[in-house]
């Protein structure tokens, strides 16, 4: 009778050791796909504008539409894009590179809609020189929040500005980005201080993101429609 | 030669358990307990430091019960030749520790749960208590409490004061020594409202009126945070709170009054709740 043990335990040994290189290159498979996952959102960085500087001082233009641009990944959604001073190059992006401790002067195309402000407190503008803001070129303080398209608010610094909304008697309403200044649209403009350099975000307060819940959902909730940061450097 | 006796276990295990409880309890009264959040900064936060320290004080037994019995066993039971280690006699069980344990954990969770009651219908201990609280502290000199109502929106909090015509401040600024009665509501999701330092930590519910008190000391900076994850901002939903001299309080409600009238004038009347409107274009 011939001992067989050794042969059976090499041959355990060698099953055992397919289950350990198996369990090994399967770790290693997830290891790599979150690695992967970890990188790919790091790197994912929003895109950014700066803004203008000319001789006059800083400048941000910005627009609001009821909807992005039809190539748009969310072609329903409405948005925030940033523009220039004849409305005629836009840019999908809301994150804002600011120069710190300076005074901006932000000027907003406005297409949109009323949807009304959930808490018409922020119908008044807040955080801005002199307490005020420009609604096409008139001085104004404070808006009918039920007339309110959007906000503009960087809560951390304390600035709030209520934008109006498109009346829905306007003859020539733009539906979708890029839309050009001879579309019915209000032009808001302020301007404010910046802070210290850091990293600032904004977002809108108007429920607007229509077709969601509470109207408080998708663009609202995401970075690159009504939500983004001010990058002050 | 007579076998050396065995030494009392037991006693030598409750003797060392008695001393480790009472370096233990000490310590976390005198050294740990003064130390334990949320600090001072109000009478209900006091009150919370307090019974912070009564339950991890009470903790202490029990905890020292378990580890001296484990060390003493693990230093004076431990085989150190692995040649005679052989299964020690079955357990039949002991009902006289079984009971004692039984007794001793029943009396303590029982005491926690009379304690806790009791201290709950004294003041609130700074809690959300709904729209009808049954703890109200009264103030000292019978004056009514300071109401301001915390108004949670996706992503920041609000204050409205019935007391001063209604106006809302986007910050919030309270009078030393004084009660107030926060009224916490929400216009969207669930939010909730948690004053640090000040001992407060209440739900912010659309359509309800969650009522907390608090009994302000000293002047104090206040971090407030939503403790509710509420959205993609909800990390950023906090604020930072002041309470001042009754004076600095009345200079600063004043100009509130004023930097915020014209948003008064649109506000609605004041309302123990709201509910998410408009929704015009809500799905």
């Amino acid at each position: 009778m011939y001992n067989t043990a050794p042969r059976e335990r090499r041959r355990e040994m060698s099953a055992s050791g397919k289950r350990v290189f198996g369990a090994l290159i399967a770790t290693a498979i997830v290891c790599v796909a979150i690695g992967l996952y970890i990188a790919l959102y790091l790197t994912n960085v929003p895109g950014s504008a700066a803004a203008v500087q000319s001789s006059s001082g800083t400048s941000l233009y910005l627009a609001t539409v009821p909807a992005a641009e039809l190539s748009d990944p969310h072609p329903t959604w409405v948005s925030y894009y940033v523009t220039n001073a004849s409305d005629t190059n836009w840019q999908h992006d809301t994150t804002f590179v600011l120069p710190a401790n300076t005074v901006v002067h932000v000027t907003i195309f406005q297409y949109d809609g009323d949807s009304g402000l959930r808490n018409p407190f922020l119908g008044q503008a807040q955080g801005t020189i002199g307490g005020t803001f420009q609604l096409n070129g008139k001085t104004t303080q404070a808006i009918d929040p039920d007339s309110a398209s959007h906000v503009f608010a960087v809560p951390a610094i304390g600035l709030s500005v209520p934008l109006e909304g498109v009346p829905d008697s306007a003859k020539n309403p733009c539906s979708n980005a890029p839309c050009p200044l001879s579309m019915d649209h209000e032009t808001i403009s302020f301007t404010f201080h910046t802070p210290a350099k850091g990293l600032y975000r904004w977002q809108c307060f108007v429920p607007c993101a229509a077709g969601f819940i509470q109207g408080f959902g998708g663009p609202m909730q995401t970075v690159g429609y009504m939500d983004g940061f001010i990058k002050v450097v | 030669m007579s076998e050396a006796k065995e030494p009392n276990h037991f006693l030598r295990i409750v003797l060392w358990w008695l001393v480790v409880t009472v370096i233990g309890t000490a310590l976390i009264v005198f050294v740990v307990g003064p130390g334990l959040p949320p600090g001072n900064g109000s009478v209900e936060a006091s009150g919370q430091v307090t019974d912070n320290t009564v339950l991890l004080a009470l903790s202490v037994p029990v905890a020292a019960a378990v580890l001296v019995y484990l060390t003493y066993a693990l230093i004076v039971f431990r085989e150190r030749n692995p040649e005679v280690i052989v299964d020690g006699p079955p357990i039949r069980g002991n009902p006289s520790i079984q009971l004692w344990w039984l007794v001793t954990t029943t009396v303590l969770v029982l005491f926690l749960a009379g304690y806790g009651t009791v201290r709950l219908l004294a003041d609130g201990s700074g809690g959300g208590q709904g729209p009808n609280p049954i703890a109200a502290p009264s103030a000292a000199k019978g004056d009514p409490p300071l109401q301001v109502q915390v108004i949670a929106q996706q992503w920041q909090f609000t204050y409205r004061w019935p007391a001063y015509g209604g106006v809302e401040t986007p910050h919030l600024e309270l009078p030393a020594n004084t009660l107030v009665e926060f009224h916490v509501t929400s216009l969207d999701v669930i939010h909730s409202f948690w004053a640090y330092q000040l001992g407060v930590k209440a739900d912010a519910n659309p359509g309800q009126d969650n009522i907390a008190y608090v009994t302000t000391k000293g002047p104090l900076t206040v971090n407030i945070r939503c403790a509710e994850l509420c959205g993609v901002w909800h990390g950023y939903m906090y604020d930072t709170a002041h309470v001042v001299s009754k004076t600095d309080f009345a200079n600063w409600i004043k100009g509130q009054q004023t930097e915020f009238a014209p948003a008064t004038k649109t506000l609605g009347p004041y309302s123990k709740s709201y509910f998410p409107e408009p929704q015009r274009r809500g799905g």
